[in-house]
Parts: C-alpha cells; sequence; structure tokens
C-alpha cells in the first residue's frame, strides 16, 4: 500500500505534517476511526461536493443525480460480491455507481439517493445478515425518511428450505415501496445456486439504469476524477489486512462517491475465491476421529484435510463448505418408492445421466423444501401436504420440514407413475454444507481441520441421517478424497489488534473456529488474553478437544476457561449461565475493550447469551435495561461483538 | 529446639532436629548416635531428599493446592503435587486404564477419577453405616464396593466433582478417610474373629487406640472435606503463635513411607502379622488379653530387577504388656521417621531401614525412647492364615457367618446377589460386620431371633452357595489392578477367578480337590495381596504374563521364594500341572503344599527378606 503524501494527496505541507504527527500516534483501529470520521466530514462538508449542505429534514436529493448505489447486506460474502460484480459491471458501462456495506453504510445518506439497489442474504427464521441488523432495524423504524422518486431493486440471496426463504429481502423490499420507493423490476428471490439467476438480475437492472439515467441526466460524467484511496490514506500505514482493506474500500468510496474508480476500489476488495462451489478443491482426508467420547449421546467428529500450498487460503474464522453426496440407501429407497429404476436416464444440464447417479451427487433428498412440498402435494393431489404449505402456518411447517426428510413425504403421499425428469424437476440441487474452520492456516499450514457434529436423527427423534454429516462420518475415511471451499466469514474475525482481549463463547461443535483463534494467537504470540466459554452434554465424554484446551492453558494462550456441561447435574447449565455467574470479569473485560465471538446454536444459545451480555452490561455497568442493550448494541456496531450461529 | 544438644555427628541442621529425638537423645545410650549414617534421613536439607519431602514440607501439614484443585473444571484430575497430599485424606487418582489410549486419540484426557478408601481400624462397621457406604457405592462409585486385604473398603470411580460429597457421607456414617493412604500410619488391622469374645473386645480396643494414637492431627482433612473453618494460618512459628502446630509425631514431612500395623491372634495368623512393619501377636491369659510379642520390619513391596529391594518378614523383638502397646507402637515409629531413607522411596520402608542400621541398633534405639525394656516373647502357635467360613458360634448364644467375597469386590452378580444381600442383612441385623484380612465378610454377632432371617436372606441372594467353593479359590486373594490401579502391570481381579477354575481342574484332576492351597496374585510387584507369602504367589510383568513364587508359608511363617519369570497362563498351567501332580504322590499327611515345595527342593527356603532375590 502505498503511502503517498504531500506528493500525490491534496494536501498543504502544514496539513501534512499535522496529519503524520496524528497518524504516528494511533493505534490501526484508531486509525480506521478517524478514517471513517473524516469521511464523514468530507461527505458533508460542502467543499467536497461543491454544493450547499442540504437543510436538514427537507427532500435533500438529489445530492448525486444519477448516482446508483447498491447496498448489501452479508454476512458470508455472498451478497457482497453479487454487489461487487454488479457496481464493477455498471461502472463499465459508464454508470456513476458504488457499493456499500449496510453494516457500514449511514443510513442519512438515505435522503440523498435516487438510484438504490439492493443484494441481501437472508438468515435464520427470516432474519437480515447478522452485520446488516442495524440497517434493517433504522429502516423499519420511524426515523426512515422519505423514499418518494427512490428507483429501486432487490436481489434476494437464500435458502429455500428454511420457512422464511430471503424473508429480510421480503420485508425489505415491501418497506421501500411503502416508504414511497419505486420498484425498477421484482424482487428476485435466489436459492442457494444463486449464480445464474444474479447474473441474469445484474444484466437486466443494468439494462434499465442504463436507459433511465441516460434518459434523465446524460451522466456518467464525473469518472474523470482523482482515485479515493489517496485521499483517504494519508500516509497511514494500513494494516495488511484483508477485511481492514475491505472497510478502507467502503469508507473510501463515502469520502466522494462521485469520483468513485470503481476498478481500482474493487481491486482493494477483489477476494474471488479461486475455489468455489461449482470448483470445489478436491482435499485429502488425512483424519477422521469421533471426538465424542464412547458412552456419549452425541457423535461429534474432528477431520483434518490436507491442502497443497497456496491452494486454499482461508483465515480463522470462515467456514469450508463442504459438497456431500447423499447414502445409497436413500437413494435407491426414493427410486423403489417411486416404482423407478435406478438406471432410467435423466437429462440435467443438458446431459443425460442414471437417475441413481443424479440423486445421489445433485440433488437434496434430506432436507425439505416448501417449493418442493407444493409440487408433491399437486402431483399426489395431497390436499393435507398442500394445505400444510399454503395456510401459512409457519410453524406447522417448520415443524413438518424438520422432522421429515423427500424420502418421508414420497411414501406418505405415493404418486403413481411419476416420470423421473418430473420428480428431478421438484428437487432442489444437493448444497454443500458448511462448517466453521477448527485450525489456523498460520499455526498448521497446509491442513484444515473441521469439527462435524452428525445428525442422525430428526427433531422428532426419528432416526434419519443428515447427508454431509453421516457422508463424512461413515463414507469418508482418511486417504479418500473431500470436495470443499472456504466460504469467509468476515464478520467473524479475530481483533486486528493483537492486544484486545477476546471473550470467546461456543457450545457443541461451535467452539471449533475458536480452536483456530488460539492456534492463531498462539503462533502470532498474540498479548492480548483470552476467555473461552465453553458448553455441551457432559464433562466426561463431551469435552471436545480437552486436552488441546489445556494445553492452551498451561502455555498461558489461553488465560481463562469456563465450562457449562448441560447435563452433569439435576439442573441444566448452558454457557449462558456462565457468563452470568461471571458478570464483573465480563464486564471488566469489555471496559479493557474485548471483543466478543459468539458461535453455535442460533435457537438456544445465541439469544441466550446476548441476554447474558445485557446482564452484564446491566450489573457490571450499572445500567438501565435499555442503556444496557444499547450497550451491547454499540459492541456489535463497533465489531466487537460477532456471532457465527446457526 | 536446642543446637548444642545435635548429635555429634551431626549435619548442621540444628534448628531441623525434632525436639522428640532430643528429649530422648539425652539418655541415649553410648554408641547409639555414633557410626548411623544419618546422610539419607529428614536431618538433612529437605532439597537434598526425595522431591516428595519438598512436597510434603510445603503442603502446610496436608493442604497443598487441593481445594484449588477440586474447584478446576477443566480437568478431573489433580496437580502431581496434590495427588501425593491426596492421599493422605485416603485418595488416589486413578483413570479407566482400558480408554486410557482410546480417549487420548479423541483428545479428551484420561478418564479420571478417584479410588476413596476408608480407614476402618480392625475391620469392624455398624449395619447403618454399612448401608450408607452402599447407598454411596451406587450414588457416587462405580456401583461396587472393595472390600481390601487391610480390613477397610474402597469405592472406586468416584468423579472429581462427587468427592467433597462422597467424604462427607463417609464422615456422615462416623467414619473417615483420614490416613487411609499415605506416608502414615495406615489402617490398623486386627484379627476379626468374633468367636474370640472378650479377647476380640480387648483386642480391638488396642488396635482402636494405635490407630487413634497414629491419625494425622492435622485440620486440613476438615478444612478441606467437611467444610471446616480454616485453622492454618501460616507458618509454625510466624508471629501470631496461634498456627495449626505441627503435627506431634509425625512433623511436617510425616513418614518416609507408608507404614502397616497389625493384631494377630494365634491360632489364626489372618492379619498376615509378619508381612506388618508392626504385628502384635496377642497372648492371653485364658480371657485376659496380656499383651503382645513385637514383630517389627515386615513388608511386601519390591522391585523387579533391583535387587536391593525385598519382600521381608517382621521379627520378633519381644514381648510388651497390652497397656504399652500404644507406646511401642508410637516409638517405633518415631525411629523410623528419624531414621527412614527419606531420598530413596524404593528404600524408604522400615524393613530397609532395620536391615541397613541392623535390627539390634534398632531394638536398643526402641528401648531408649521407651525407657524400658521389652520382655522375652512369650510362645504363640500359628496354624493358618486363613477364614473359617459358614456358620460359627460365639459363647453368648449370637452366630455370625463368615462369607467368600470372590477377591473382595461386593457386587451382585455371577449367580449372587452379594450386594443386595447384603443390604438387606444390614436392615435386620443386630450385631455388626466385619471385613476380614482375607478380603472375606462376617456378619458378626447374629441375634438368635434374627437368626432364620439373615439364613433366609442369605439363601435366597445365593450368598451361601457363593460361599460353597474350593477351598483353594476361598483361599485365594487378587488385588484390584485393571483397569483402575495406575500401577498395574497385568490384570489381577478380573483374571484371577478364570485362573482358579483351570486350577480347580488340575487338582480334581490329581486327586488334590480339597486341598486348602494358598494362592494369591498381584498385578504388579508391589505386592497388595501379599503373593510373597502365599504357597503359590503370581506377580504381574506384563499384559499375560506373570511372575510365579512357590513355597510360601501356609499360616504366613515363610516367604515364597520366585521360581518363574514372565511366564503365560499356559506355562503357569504346565507347571502347576507338573507340581500337584508330585505333590499329590508324595506328600506327608497333613503337609502343607509349600513345606512341600521346599522339601523337595523346587526352590530354596527364604529365610530372611535380603535372601529373597537369590
Amino acid at each position: 500500500m502505498s503511502t503517498n503524501t504531500a506528493g500525490g494527496a491534496p494536501l498543504e505541507a502544514g496539513q501534512v505534517q499535522q496529519l503524520e504527527a496524528l497518524a504516528a500516534t494511533l493505534s490501526p483501529e484508531q486509525a480506521l476511526w478517524v478514517s471513517g470520521y473524516l469521511a464523514g466530514l468530507a461527505r458533508y462538508s460542502p467543499a467536497a461536493n461543491g454544493q450547499k449542505p442540504a437543510p436538514a429534514g427537507t427532500a435533500a436529493r438529489p445530492a448525486n443525480p444519477g448516482r446508483v448505489t447498491v447496498l448489501y447486506g452479508t454476512e458470508t460474502g455472498n451478497s457482497e460480491r453479487v454487489a461487487r460484480r454488479l457496481a464493477g459491471r455498471a461502472g463499465e458501462h459508464g454508470l456513476n455507481v458504488r457499493a456499500v456495506d449496510m453494516a457500514e453504510y449511514h443510513t442519512r445518506d438515505l435522503r440523498q439517493e435516487t438510484h438504490l439497489l439492493v443484494v441481501t442474504a437472508t438468515h435464520g427464521e427470516g432474519d437480515p445478515p447478522e452485520p446488516a441488523s442495524g440497517f434493517f432495524e433504522f429502516l423499519q423504524g420511524r426515523k426512515a425518511p422519505d423514499l418518494a422518486g427512490v428507483k429501486f431493486a432487490v436481489l434476494a440471496l437464500g435458502d429455500s428450505s428454511y420457512v422464511h426463504f430471503c424473508g429480510a429481502a421480503r420485508l425489505l423490499d415491501r418497506r421501500l415501496e411503502d416508504l414511497g420507493g419505486h420498484r425498477l423490476t421484482e424482487r428476485v428471490d435466489c436459492d442457494i445456486d444463486f449464480d445464474d439467476t444474479a447474473e441474469r438480475w445484474t444484466d437486466e437492472v443494468i439494462g434499465l439504469l442504463r436507459r433511465q439515467l441516460t434518459e434523465e441526466t446524460g451522466t456518467a460524467r464525473a469518472r474523470e476524477a482523482t482515485p479515493v484511496a489517496s485521499a483517504a490514506q494519508p500516509g497511514l500505514a494500513w494494516p495488511a489486512d484483508e477485511d481492514v482493506g475491505l472497510r478502507v474500500a467502503s469508507a473510501g468510496w463515502a469520502v466522494n462517491p462521485a469520483a468513485g474508480n470503481v476498478a481500482s476500489v474493487l481491486t482493494v476488495g477483489d477476494t474471488t475465491p479461486r475455489y468455489t462451489r461449482r470448483n470445489p478443491y478436491r482435499a485429502e482426508i488425512l483424519e477422521n476421529i469421533l471426538l465424542s467420547g464412547r458412552d456419549s449421546g452425541k457423535e461429534t467428529r474432528h477431520l483434518e484435510l490436507a491442502i497443497e500450498e497456496g491452494e486454499l487460503s482461508f483465515r480463522p474464522g470462515d467456514s469450508l463448505g463442504v459438497v456431500a453426496e447423499n447414502e445409497d440407501s436413500i437413494v435407491e429407497a426414493v427410486v423403489e418408492a417411486l416404482d423407478l429404476l435406478a438406471g432410467e436416464p435423466v437429462t440435467v444440464n443438458g446431459q443425460a445421466r442414471a437417475l441413481a447417479d443424479v440423486l445421489k451427487a445433485d440433488l437434496e433428498l434430506t432436507r425439505l423444501t416448501p417449493s418442493f412440498l407444493r409440487s408433491w402435494a399437486d402431483a399426489a393431489g395431497a390436499v393435507e401436504l398442500a394445505g400444510l404449505v399454503s395456510d401459512g402456518r409457519d410453524d406447522t411447517l417448520r415443524r413438518f420440514m424438520a422432522c421429515n426428510q423427500v424420502l418421508d413425504v414420497i411414501e406418505r403421499y405415493p404418486v403413481r407413475r411419476l416420470a423421473a425428469h418430473e420428480f428431478v424437476g421438484m428437487l432442489r440441487s444437493l448444497q454443500p454444507r458448511f462448517y466453521s474452520i477448527a485450525s489456523s492456516p498460520a499455526w498448521l499450514p497446509g491442513q484444515v481441520d473441521l469439527t462435524v457434529a452428525v445428525t442422525r436423527t430428526t427433531a422428532d427423534g426419528k432416526l434419519r441421517n443428515g447427508v454431509a454429516s453421516t457422508f463424512l462420518a461413515e463414507r469418508r475415511k482418511p486417504g479418500q478424497a473431500l470436495d470443499v471451499y472456504v466460504q469467509p466469514h468476515r464478520s467473524f474475525r479475530l481483533p486486528a489488534d493483537p492486544a484486545s482481549p477476546v471473550i470467546m463463547i461456543g457450545a457443541g461443535a461451535g467452539v471449533a473456529p475458536f480452536r483456530a483463534f488460539l492456534q492463531d494467537r498462539e503462533e502470532t504470540g498474540a498479548a492480548g488474553r483470552t476467555w473461552l466459554f465453553f458448553g455441551e452434554r457432559t464433562f466426561r465424554e463431551d469435552f471436545l478437544y480437552q486436552t488441546e484446551w489445556q494445553r492452551f492453558l498451561r502455555t498461558g494462550v489461553l488465560t481463562c476457561m469456563d465450562v457449562a456441561f448441560s447435563r452433569d447435574q439435576e439442573r441444566k447449565v448452558y454457557v449462558q449461565h456462565r457468563v452470568r455467574e461471571r458478570v464483573l470479569d465480563v464486564w471488566a473485560w469489555l471496559e479493557e475493550g474485548a471483543h466478543v465471538y459468539v458461535c453455535g446454536d442460533a435457537a438456544g444459545m445465541a439469544p441466550g447469551v446476548h441476554e447474558a451480555l445485557v446482564a452484564v452490561a446491566r450489573q457490571g455497568g450499572s445500567l438501565s435495561r435499555d442503556s444496557a442493550e444499547a450497550y451491547v448494541e454499540s459492541l456489535r456496531a463497533q465489531g466487537r461483538y460477532e456471532r457465527d450461529v446457526y | 529446639m536446642s543446637a548444642s544438644r545435635n548429635p555429634p555427628d551431626g549435619d548442621g541442621q540444628t534448628d531441623r532436629e525434632i525436639s522428640t529425638w532430643d528429649d530422648l537423645s539425652t539418655n541415649g545410650p553410648d554408641g547409639r548416635r555414633t557410626g548411623v549414617d544419618r546422610s539419607r534421613d529428614r536431618s538433612q536439607p529437605v532439597e537434598k531428599l526425595h522431591p516428595n519431602e519438598a512436597i510434603k514440607a510445603r503442603s502446610a501439614n496436608l493442604r497443598g493446592g487441593l481445594l484449588d484443585g477440586l474447584a478446576d473444571p477443566i480437568t478431573g484430575a489433580i496437580s502431581s503435587d496434590d495427588q501425593q497430599i491426596a492421599k493422605f485424606h485416603g485418595i488416589y487418582l486413578q483413570d479407566d486404564r482400558d480408554l486410557r489410549d482410546e480417549r487420548r486419540r479423541k483428545m479428551l484426557e484420561p478418564a479420571w477419577s478417584f479410588m476413596v478408601r476408608a480407614r476402618l481400624p480392625g475391620g469392624v462397621c455398624r449395619p447403618d453405616q454399612w448401608l450408607r457406604l452402599d447407598e454411596l457405592a451406587r450414588t457416587h462409585a462405580n456401583g461396587t464396593l472393595r472390600l481390601t486385604t487391610r480390613q477397610s473398603f474402597q469405592f472406586h470411580g468416584v468423579v472429581k466433582k462427587n468427592l467433597k460429597a462422597t467424604i462427607q457421607a463417609i464422615h456422615g456414617s462416623l467414619l473417615d478417610t483420614l490416613g487411609a493412604c499415605g506416608d502414615v500410619n495406615r489402617g490398623v488391622m486386627a484379627t476379626p474373629l468374633p468367636e474370640l469374645g472378650p479377647i476380640h473386645e480387648q483386642l480391638f480396643a488396642v488396635a482402636r487406640a494405635v490407630s487413634d494414637q497414629l491419625v494425622p492431627r492435622s485440620r486440613a482433612y476438615h478444612e478441606i472435606w467437611l467444610d471446616g473453618e480454616p485453622v492454618y494460618q501460616g507458618p509454625k512459628h510466624d508471629a501470631a503463635g496461634n498456627a495449626e502446630p505441627e503435627e506431634p509425631i509425625y512433623g511436617s514431612t510425616y513418614l518416609p513411607r507408608k507404614f502397616k500395623i497389625g493384631f494377630a491372634v494365634p491360632p489364626v495368623n489372618d492379619v498376615d502379622v509378619f508381612t506388618q512393619d508392626i504385628g502384635f501377636i496377642a497372648i492371653a491369659d485364658g480371657d485376659r488379653l496380656v499383651g503382645f510379642n513385637v514383630v517389627v520390619g515386615g513388608g511386601m513391596g519390591r522391585n523387579y530387577n533391583e535387587p536391593d529391594t525385598y519382600p521381608r518378614l517382621g521379627d520378633v523383638i519381644g514381648f510388651c504388656p497390652a497397656p504399652r502397646a500404644v507406646s511401642v507402637a508410637e516409638h517405633v515409629i518415631t525411629i523410623q521417621r528419624d531414621y527412614g531413607d527419606r531420598v530413596d522411596r524404593r528404600l524408604a520402608r522400615m524393613k530397609y531401614t532395620i536391615d541397613r542400621l541392623g535390627l539390634d541398633w534398632f531394638v536398643a534405639e526402641l528401648h531408649t525412647r521407651l525407657g524400658w525394656t521389652l520382655e522375652q516373647p512369650r510362645p504363640y502357635q500359628f496354624e493358618t492364615s486363613q477364614d473359617r467360613f459358614g456358620w460359627s458360634e460365639n459363647r453368648d448364644g449370637t452366630r455370625n457367618y463368615t462369607l467368600f467375597v470372590e477377591n473382595g469386590r461386593v457386587t451382585d452378580g455371577d449367580g449372587h446377589q452379594t450386594m443386595t444381600g447384603l443390604r438387606e442383612i444390614a436392615r435386620v441385623h443386630a450385631g455388626d460386620f466385619r471385613i476380614t484380612p482375607n478380603q472375606n465378610f462376617i456378619v458378626a454377632r447374629i441375634a438368635p431371633a434374627d437368626s432364620v432371617a439373615i439364613e433366609s436372606i442369605l439363601e435366597q441372594h445365593r450368598i451361601t452357595a457363593a460361599t460353597d467353593r474350593s477351598d483353594v479359590r476361598r483361599h485365594s486373594m487378587a488385588c484390584v489392578a485393571m483397569p483402575t490401579c495406575p500401577l498395574a502391570m497385568a490384570e489381577s481381579e478380573r483374571y484371577f477367578p478364570h485362573l482358579m477354575t483351570k486350577v480347580e481342574g488340575l487338582l480334581a484332576d490329581t486327586g488334590l480337590a480339597n486341598e486348602p492351597i494358598v494362592m494369591r496374585m498381584s498385578g504388579c510387584n508391589n505386592g497388595c495381596s501379599r503373593p510373597y507369602v502365599a504357597e503359590i504367589g503370581f506377580s504381574g510383568r506384563a499384559p499375560g504374563r506373570y511372575d510365579l513364587y512357590v513355597g510360601g508359608g501356609f499360616h504366613g511363617q515363610r516367604l515364597a521364594a520366585p521360581c518363574l519369570e514372565n511366564v503365560d497362563e499356559t506355562g503357569i498351567l504346565e507347571t502347576l500341572r507338573g507340581f500337584f501332580e508330585r505333590y499329590a504322590a508324595g506328600k506327608r499327611p497333613d503337609e502343607r503344599f509349600g513345606d512341600f515345595a521346599i522339601r523337595e527342593g523346587w526352590v530354596p527356603e527364604v529365610r530372611e527378606g535380603r535372601r529373597f532375590n537369590g
């Protein structure tokens, strides 16, 4: 990264000196904050864009007529990738465009937007991506501005196996309209195979924008201005950190969006991975160990995969997508239930292949989707099933989907003489499964470790194997290969400052990224204190990686550890209880700048831990409930409270 | 404390000399203090001694870091230093060795648990106490109670978080575990035979008094387990002066090694009195317990391939009147405390102290410390070391039932429900229970009114059937060994019954089915089941392999001798078949197997411990 001073920066010599003097005293985090502060000043300074400041409360737009803002809400990076590709291509077409993470977006800018493109993922029960939750809250709230005249379009990324498929995006789409926005085009909902759909949507909105904007303003005039990067980085040495790089890029965009050089900024944030779901990396399995004790009620495995040098780059906090196959016995059972032949040819992507092969490798046979249920209900004439999908009783539907697999449905609601291609058309393509990476590449190059909780029952306790976990547990042995790719998790990263304390809270296999964190901190010799809260069922059988934590404690890499074993006593004890028991210490750590990480169960643990953190702020800081919640929210806003929950 | 009274061969460690020694040394005879090598005993600075000595010295009278270690939720173990201290509290850290490798691969620590051993002088307990212990075994341990070769019982598989509750419950039954292990006097043994009537009562009283006198005085046990107020305020000489005093008998470093005391009443040597550090052989005049012949210097432990370690039988050194037994025990212990080897724990037992310094020196030192002289030993005659099974009568009209508990494991299974049966008996029984030194169990002093009920419980739970086994099996004894004992090199308790079945077959083949032969197996060289005094003994070398010893005295009067090394079961059975055939053909009437083995010259007679290794 260049360190342009007066030579390239539009600053006076005295200003450069002042800036350098300040810069010398700044930690990387402070530097980041200052950059954002200055960026904000610049944006609202009349000098910045040669315009008078807009009077508050009045319709301020258009400050930048014809500017397109692509807002993305992302947790895993997929929406960001789509948004940046959109921005890049729009820029190539001469459009004035910027891509901004909702997490970084200043909501008061909304008043100035004229063209808003939204790409957002949905998580869990229709929730927005965690880093974007503040933006969503704002937009739903009373402070949301009038958006009359704003043109918008929404692309939704989701997973149709969830009841609230693309729920967050739907809500946003409706809300933008309610606020007065005008849809450029109908929202498009993408399932896990989003690439093609997203590409088509991108083409469509670029086409629409070009027509509109050239008609409206004959725009794209200001693209000759100086690159923003030099304005945002007057002599500051940024850490060579991909994450920081991205944040810089966002901040940089905000300085003078009209002057944005799309290509240069995209280079800073270009993280297009070499290996993807469609082009996975073939890794050799080195180890496949059952971690659970022999009398455990659970089955949690530890996998070690070999990676050739430089092939798969990842960081602690990232996940690994695992491409799995269905069990032969399930495939056989499905084929038999349909009264079809395993070798029956079906055409997939223009290729004729045997039905059983397609079912095994390409299609989802374990997780149900509402769309499959709908199609099946039609084919079977199953009124009961149709009612389940259509009557909007989410809980019932969700429960049904959690307790049944495709085979259950086709057995219970038989369809006679269904053609193979018809059935195949109903199914969703087989999705990779994601596992938090349990190792640090710095600590152990050439290897990636996973912690896999094996699913063998459905929600109602019926014996039904999960596809990937049993694939890994039973059908993949050391020496065999596994197709994988990295799914970055940018909002689950160790603090940039190695001296920052770290509080890690994980239950079950959710402890995996913390193994990676501690390995990383050991390798880098980070000075910050570390505290791990771990929860599982029993001390004796389920203390995942016990001897490794003991070693980290001995060597001081792990400062302290609290454990909650829910079934070791009458009363169920979980990690959130342990956090509450240590209220004052947790508070002291937070006040010293600790970053909090939560990984594991989204339904029970994550909200419980959240409440515990609010309790910490209430008791530790003697805050009211509202202030305590605001405190925790501020942790999140500062990137000091990050979650990887599922 | 006075530097001027330091012994002339002194080492300059004036402030470390303990007052007992100095007080006694003022009347010491000439020669006692000269020519005695003090370079390995507690007159030396603790840094020069075995690391365990420093651990004891640092432990603040047996506190160590136990409280913190027990509270640490990340491990089921305690620190290695605290493991040494924990022994004094009657607990041993163990792990399930069957799972050790598997758990290591799973990145789980060993399946740690604790063995908790109660202190039960003379092996006597009340039925209500038994009921609580039985319940504890089922709620906090592995569901069994293990009777020991020292007349106590052990719980196995107590996990750390249950440890305090277990010890509190034991305390609640008015028993404790203090000093059941560790470098102190262990549980005092005494023949439990109820039919001895008044003699047993007098004997038991002395045994209890000795036990009480020699139990550690530290309040650490109460603080750690029973939530007692902390009394330890720092080093003994701190300014406040209200600190807990140093142990009056043991001092801050306790004994160099474990110490064992047993009381026997001829003609039954069930306590194996010659294997104790101090043995007391009761001398009675009618119903009056007159006194004891005193035996010193017994001990079983040895190390393989280290001929300077050996089992040793004690020497009879004289007679003491009954009221003076406590004083004799205490003074013998102080000699061992002061002169025992604290550099090399292998050689720290009193048997080596005596062999190193000489029996004559030892007796003279004892007389000096006592201030009086033991009388000449009185005549006595032992006939057996074994229990008499089944029913017996007492003079007061009560009855006893001695049941066979194979290898001391009280459990239900294998065709009997001993554990359940004893629980039911405990609910109706007005007498007491006694654990024998051979790991068997006596329902003692059954009132005539309860006799029928108890008899029916015994029948119903097939306890009588389980007791009605061959003599050779009933005279057999095995230590715990795998999977819990950390010292075990081979199976013992889990394997011995299977071997005994084959031995029974051999004896039947050779016409010796009713021959009582004393056979004992230990899983390692330490000899907890006293195999070195058995007629046929085994000690584990490696999985499936044992050393074989023969020629021990039937009533514990003679050591066995090493016969074969590292043999497997086939080798054992071949050898025994040959022995049994020759014994059947050549034995004189009433000639014991061990005596025959010596007469035949299969092994040389071992006349003293130092000759055990040849």
